[in-house]
């Protein structure tokens, strides 16, 4: 289509006018605009990562499987940690939601695109190179870095030649998250449809323009101090180098000041997609919408204030811990409002059981589960014991994985229906819910068990005391990853074609929003006359 | 070629599997919850942690009964039908935002007296300094002049190497034991500064409750007071590069009478006038450099 108009068009004519299809070929995706074309790839790139990041995760179970050294050397395992980190949090989680948000944002305002196309091709098209430059640092000398994702000082500073390249690689993510971000914000403060007041606009959206916040805010911190890291190793500066007045602290306060908000970074969208789906399959809406609106906004801005609960042994001042154990048992408020009205959204609804919905309750279970153990983290005498060990381990895997990966899984059988046009597989998607929720707690329901034991974190063997949890866990971990290839499967053969989907998609339940009052597959751009909100 | 280099760690993997299996019965260790431990900070993050778990567990049996129920009675297949007009309650809200808080407020007042204890070291009976390396402990006795290094004993060393076809089962404390364990009297308040040589290390026996980060250039202080004659083992609990596991920590708690005769047999035989009297009587493998003062 768009072909015969480019050659009848006079030499120097400009594409946006008479351009209404997709490009053909590869030339569709590397010179991509269309916040579809960009929100397939940054999906498509971060299941790839995610497969990528949970092979690892796959070779660390093996070591952990038994005690002794089996599998990986010491030194690899270290470098398989500090990977699946990095990979799992900048290449899966994060370019998913942003993915999502390429999707979603524009049919749920109700706009033709994201506000600044070309900025989003070029967000998109810096992670495959940051991305391939972070994995070939495992083929440079001194091999891929070690020093945890924390990228702590001094260890960091002992890196082989990855080290610069894990830095660049970082900046680009960080360029790149920015980019992404000031597009979401500048479209949905510009390109909402006509009636839409920001108190209007579906939850998604909401907790995606706070996360856009917090993302400008922190990366460029991260920047910073991954920069000074690097000055410090080249160019003799010594920020956070005792010998020449720095202090390595000092890094940690920078990292966690990028980290806790990198956190919620990770799990606001997670709370959006969850407060579209809980509603759509109770047959009624949301509980406490404005509540929400506010909790997600509180929680937002307590992240900025409680960075050093994640650095409570380093020794602080007295007043330094109760200041930052007190304010991370705040969090606890805004967050239990947030569980108390998804609880009351299926109070007294109408509740059925399709697979975005089974993750969306899993969700609701699990990252609780996580929360509590948050809380228990946040009371500093206690995380004196609980610190660097297992437990932590546990805690965060429990808010990332069913907490934001399953969010993520939830969003993807929820819309991918809106996005091919086809209904996918729901007796495949639910048993890769059941297997996936049974063996999610398998792997890391033991993890507790081992931190209160006392295991620590990071380490490639044990003492022989922690063998039994760590064989369940490991079995879990095995079970949780090959079950992750039906997802992929459901994914493509839905790409491919199956049962048509209305244009409501969820036509038994109460799905709520403009994105369902387009056809399905969505048309290329999606509003191109913007409806009316009442 | 490729695949005998990728089968062969699975094949020792599975050995390992069963081997695992087999030994199980007789190491069977299925423990579930932190130990009390042996110090009054030991006891007091038990007691806290305990106290902050059953409060988990009161909420959770509220909210996930309260998910559950609704789980289970509002069903679309049994006919349920929407209560549409239920959206927002002004005092259920205030409700459940109020009571997190007074839970929160009656767990921060223990926590806050905990922490204040943690942080008192005043009033120690002895004092040892404690420096991390890549990958060992040293231990100074300050005003004792005893010093030596502590590393992973030599079996647990051997077993644990790639494909080295050991039974660590056999091995006894495997990764938990070291040559020169630190010894403390049993009832004396122990200060323990903290630093570092060359990465970030944290030094942490649980039984003893307390842990802390060992940095280069910088010193932190702990204390514990050991209510119990015995040996208590722990790790490095902050990543320091490839040997991180392999830097066990074992704390020997002895009477005052044993650890008396057994600081009199560290300390040199003939005390020099100066400075810089090498530790003669160091035990073997220790490595001990001479304290100085």
């Amino acid at each position: 289509m768009s072909s015969t108009h480019t050659h009848d068009a006079a030499h120097g004519h400009d594409q946006h006018d008479d351009h209404h299809g997709p490009m053909k070929g590869l030339k569709r995706w590397f010179y991509a605009t269309n916040h579809k074309d960009i929100g397939s790839m940054y999906l498509i790139f971060s299941l790839v990562m995610f497969l990528t990041g949970g092979l690892m995760a796959m070779f660390i179970r093996a070591e952990l499987l038994a005690p002794g050294t089996q599998v990986l050397d010491p030194g690899t395992f270290n470098q398989m940690t500090t990977m699946h980190a990095l990979i799992m949090v900048f290449g899966a989680v994060m370019p998913a939601f942003t993915g999502l948000a390429n999707w979603m944002i524009p049919l749920q305002v109700g706009a033709p695109d994201m506000a600044l196309p070309r900025m989003n091709n070029f967000s998109f098209w810096l992670l495959p190179f940051a991305f391939g430059m972070l994995l070939l640092t495992m083929l440079v000398p001194g091999g891929a870095p070690a020093g945890g994702w924390t990228l702590y000082p001094p260890l960091v500073l002992q890196t082989g030649d990855a080290f610069p390249m894990a830095v660049f690689a970082v900046h680009l993510m960080g360029a790149s998250s920015i980019m992404g971000a000031i597009n979401v914000i500048v479209t949905i403060m510009n390109m909402r449809a006509p009636g839409m007041t920001l108190l209007k606009m579906p939850l998604f959206v909401w907790t995606w323009l706070i996360t856009a916040y917090l993302l400008i805010a922190v990366m460029p911190v991260l920047a910073g101090a991954v920069t000074m890291l690097l000055t410090d190793h080249y160019f003799g500066t010594s920020f956070f180098n005792a010998a020449g007045g720095g202090d390595p602290v000092m890094f940690q306060h920078i990292f966690w000041f990028f980290g806790h908000p990198e956190v919620y970074i990770m799990i606001l969208p997670a709370f959006g997609v969850v407060s579209e789906i809980i509603p759509t399959f109770s047959r009624k809406p949301l509980f406490g919408y404005d509540a929400m609106v506010y909790a997600t906004a509180s929680i937002a801005f307590l992240s900025f204030i409680v960075w050093a609960h994640h650095m409570f042994t380093t020794g602080m001042p007295l007043v330094g811990e109760m200041f930052f154990m007190l304010s991370t048992m705040l969090i606890a408020i805004p967050t239990g409002v947030k569980v108390f009205n998804w609880t009351a959204t299926m109070w007294k609804g109408s509740l059925s059981f399709e697979t975005p919905m089974l993750f969306a309750l899993s969700f609701l279970f699990l990252f609780t589960i996580g929360g509590f153990s948050g809380l228990m983290l946040a009371i500093a005498p206690a995380d004196f014991q609980y610190h660097d060990t297992y437990f932590v381990v546990a805690h965060f895997h429990y808010v990332l994985v069913p907490g934001a990966i399953f969010s993520i899984m939830a969003a993807v059988y929820y819309w991918l229906p809106k996005w091919t046009g086809h209904m996918y597989n729901e007796k495949l998607g639910k048993l890769h819910f059941w297997l996936s929720t049974i063996f999610v707690n398998m792997l890391f329901f033991p993890q507790h068990f081992l931190g209160l034991a006392g295991m620590p974190r990071r380490i490639p063997d044990y003492s022989t005391q922690f063998a039994d949890w760590n064989f369940i866990s490991s079995i879990g971990g095995f079970a949780f990853g090959l079950s992750q290839l039906l997802f992929v499967y459901n994914i493509i053969s839905c790409a491919r074609g199956g049962v048509k989907a209305s244009d409501k998609v969820w036509d038994g339940a109460a799905p709520h929003g403009l994105e369902w009052t387009v056809s399905s597959p969505a048309p290329y751009h999606s509003f191109e006359t913007p409806p009316e909100v009442k | 070629m490729q695949m005998s280099k990728f089968l062969k760690p699975l094949v020792s993997a599975v050995g390992a599997l069963s081997a695992s299996l087999l030994a199980t019965p007789a190491f069977a260790d299925w423990g579930l919850n932190m130990t009390e431990g042996v110090t009054e900070l030991s006891k007091q993050a038990y007691s806290l942690h305990m106290l902050i778990l059953w409060i988990c567990v009161a909420i959770g049996i509220a909210v996930f009964g309260a998910m559950i129920y609704s789980i289970i009675k509002f069903r679309h297949s049994k006919g349920a039908v929407p209560d549409t007009t239920l959206l927002h309650s002004t005092k259920v809200e205030i409700i459940w935002t109020t009571i997190p808080i007074i839970i929160l407020v009656a767990m921060a007042i223990p926590a806050a007296k905990a922490l204040v204890k943690i942080e008192d070291t005043r009033g120690s009976d002895l004092t040892i300094k404690v420096t991390g390396y890549q990958w060992k402990w040293q231990y100074e006795y300050l005003d004792q002049n005893v010093s030596f290094f502590s590393t992973l004993s030599r079996d647990s060393n051997a077993a644990r190497q790639l494909d080295s076809g050991a039974d660590v089962y056999q091995v006894p404390n495997y990764l938990l034991s070291v040559d020169n364990p630190l010894v403390v009297p049993v009832g004396k308040k122990v200060r323990v500064l903290l630093t570092a040589a060359d990465v970030i290390h944290a030094w942490w026996v649980p039984a003893l409750g307390m842990k802390k980060d060992a940095i280069p250039g910088f010193v932190n202080e702990l204390w514990f007071r050991a209510d119990e004659v015995g040996t208590f083992r722990g790790q490095c609990a902050e990543l320091c590069g490839r040997d991180h596991g392999f830097m066990p920590i074992v704390v020997d708690v002895k009477s005052q009478a044993d650890y008396d005769a057994w600081l009199k047999g560290q300390q040199p035989v003939a005390v020099a006038p100066a400075e810089a009297a090498p530790v003669t009587e160091a035990p073997a493998q220790a490595a001990a450099q001479p304290a100085t003062a």
